[in-house]
């Protein structure tokens, strides 16, 4: 294997495994979005994702063309997002965290039995966004869509950057998450602030989803099952209050299972994800916090 | 004085409720009944050992259900291969996976909160791979089989069950062994709470500085929280290994650790009679789920909903219910007038 060595080969998989990262990057974001304003996990993430997907899907078959579909669904998300936060969310915001995180456990059954009463266990696909035919740069050969994924999941990513960084509203949102008393007393109406991250993360999910599922020659409602463990894998890496930390890890998360499943014969796919997981847990036991996280500092 | 007597009449006669329930709550189901209240058993002990270790130390884990595997697979194993008797593997059950919950308690020295929930994250999500792994102790996707491989050592196999003279059927059996096996973990786990060793958990719980500073040896009472609880949880294990008759990588995934999970919220974290609730909660809301319509992806639907209603109705779960249900009669009994 050593003697073989194909430095081709290894950009080749360098960028699968961005392009899967980016993938998951989107859907880390929406984590972190969700962690930084109510301080849990969304453990429903990835099936919210899931059945935006399935809205798209619907979109698709009614006619429209995938860009169509993509921006609509995102618009339906963010909606659809909001209201969850507010119906089921709310009721729960001053319970201990646990609760809170039960509630989300409770939503990713709710959510997935939903999908499948409503769209029945049948394959089904979502035609390519992208051209799947390669485009050879200095000898090595990458996949339009690949480049195209990390193109979009980067886009949507920067846009929510922008939102939080240069609007008023982004300000207002950040300053409730920081300090919530405070952001009450200036006027921030904090209750609907923690609405609107559960919409973002909500069409974050879904931009997730859709680049994943015309990856997949069919896909099913466990379709964002194994995305929601390696973005919460990539999330924690990055520092789980860190979107930039978010991307960065799930990009490095990508990459590395690419290339142990690649080049470990001894893991195969079987055990890819347990590998990754065991090498994130060495990073934290060395910084606790996430390569991008805050060291928090608490009085006691 | 008068208060401290009907306070411990209170306490005995709660005792005598619980003990009377359990010696003949299988003669009011049926047969096939008790095999479902056995496996609400097998919850109820990892979800009391759970308690100990997120409601009253504060760690969280979302690797029970590895631990519970850890547990079942050497019970397994030791019937399979070396032909022991099943119910004598339970202590040597309990002590494996406390070893495995002592080593997995060593990462939540350095991390805590969400970052201590990946770590054990991890071990949940790893044990299915793991054990197909390793086929040659574990039986890989297939499992080890305790009925095909060593009938001889299955208890009951016969179809009755005899202790003191008394005979019983294999499911009435499974009931009475799981449940005697909760009630002296509960009695224990109710010594430790109300001891000194449950006083420093308690102290970790609420600050860890507050705590280090007062002298307690956090990575000592962390480590041994997590070992307590992996000792339950493989206990729990063992005991689901014996009823199933068979273990394989597909009984302990991921969502087995959520379910546990799942039953100590809704029992109540930090209360101990509530983990009954949450045991019958976990164990019987997919078999209502399934009966309200078994069209495809309701009872999913119906099992979320009502998990999200019971902690929307009851954010510190039946635990804290129970509390505030109690509370006139406690108040009238511990207040002096």
């Amino acid at each position: 294997m050593i003697f073989a060595f194909d430095w081709t080969q290894l950009a080749q998989q360098i960028v699968i495994g961005l392009a899967s990262g980016g993938v998951w990057a989107t859907l880390a974001v929406a984590l972190v979005l969700i962690y930084r304003s109510t301080g849990v996990v969304n453990f429903a993430q990835g099936e919210m994702a899931m059945f935006s997907t399935f809205i798209a899907w619907s979109l698709v078959n009614h006619g429209l063309s995938y860009w169509a579909a993509f921006f609509l669904t995102v618009a339906i998300s963010f909606v659809a997002g909001v209201a969850v936060e507010r119906v089921v969310i709310r009721p729960v915001e001053s319970a201990p965290v646990l609760t809170v995180v039960i509630v989300t456990l409770g939503l990713f059954f709710l959510v997935n039995g939903a999908a499948r009463w409503i769209w029945t266990p049948e394959v089904r696909s979502l035609p390519n966004a992208f051209s799947t035919r390669p485009i050879d740069v200095g000898g090595v050969a990458f996949s339009i869509q690949d480049l195209g994924n990390i193109a979009v999941s980067l886009a949507a990513v920067g846009l929510l950057w922008v939102f939080y960084r240069f609007t008023k509203l982004g300000l207002a949102s950040r300053a409730a998450a920081v300090n919530p008393e405070a952001s009450r007393l200036l006027g921030v109406r904090v209750s609907w602030m923690l609405a609107l991250g559960w919409g973002l993360a909500a069409a974050m999910g879904a931009v997730s989803g859709m680049l994943t599922a015309p990856a997949l020659a069919s896909f099913d409602q466990n379709l964002m099952q194994p995305v929601l463990l390696y973005a919460f894998a990539g999330a924690v890496l990055g520092g789980i209050d860190s979107p930039l930390g978010a991307v960065v890890g799930t990009m490095l998360l990508g990459v590395l299972v690419n290339l142990v499943g690649t080049y470990v014969d001894w893991v195969g796919t079987e055990l890819q994800l347990p590998v990754a997981l065991a090498v994130i847990l060495g990073v934290l036991l060395i910084k606790p916090t996430g390569l991008f996280g805050r060291e928090s500092v608490r009085r006691v | 004085m008068r208060q401290r007597v009907l306070g411990s009449g209170l306490w005995l006669l709660v005792v005598g409720v619980a003990l009377v329930v359990y010696l003949f709550a299988p003669t009011f189901v049926s047969d096939f009944h008790s095999r479902d209240l056995a496996h609400a058993g097998v919850f109820f002990i990892a979800i009391c050992g759970l308690n100990l270790l997120t409601g009253y130390t504060g760690q969280i884990s979302l690797g029970h259900g590895a631990l519970m595997a850890i547990g079942g697979y050497t019970t397994a194993a030791l019937v399979v291969h070396e032909h022991w008797r099943d119910v004598w593997t339970i202590p040597l059950a309990g002590l494996a996976a406390g070893i495995v919950g002592f080593v997995i308690g060593l990462p939540a020295l350095r991390l805590s909160g969400l970052y201590l929930a990946l770590a054990t994250f991890a071990f949940a999500v790893a044990m299915p791979s793991l054990l197909k792994k390793f086929s040659g102790l574990t039986g890989g996707g297939q499992g080890l089989r305790l009925l095909e491989s060593a009938p001889e050592q299955v208890t009951g196999i016969s179809g009755t069950v005899t202790i003191f003279g008394h005979s019983m059927t294999q499911n009435h059996f499974l009931y009475y062994l799981t449940w005697a096996v909760g009630l002296v973990g509960f009695l224990l786990a109710w010594l430790i709470v109300r001891g000194r060793l449950g006083r420093v958990f308690r102290a970790v719980r609420d600050s860890e500085i507050a705590a280090a500073s007062a002298g307690v040896n956090l990575a000592r009472y962390k480590t041994l929280a997590f070992a307590i609880s992996g000792v339950y949880a493989g206990v729990a294990g063992a005991l689901l290994a014996i009823q199933d008759e068979i273990v394989n990588p597909l009984t302990f995934t991921f969502l087995l650790s959520i379910l546990i999970l799942v039953g100590t919220v809704v029992g109540g974290l930090g209360s101990l009679p509530g983990m009954v609730l949450g045991a019958l909660f976990v164990q019987y809301l997919p078999d209502i789920s399934t009966r309200v319509s078994d069209a495809q992806g309701v009872p999913d639907f119906v099992y979320g909903a009502a998990i999200i209603l019971v902690m929307i109705l009851l954010p510190s779960g039946a635990g804290g219910l129970l509390r505030r249900l109690a509370r006139p009669l406690t108040t009238r009994l511990y207040t002096r007038p």
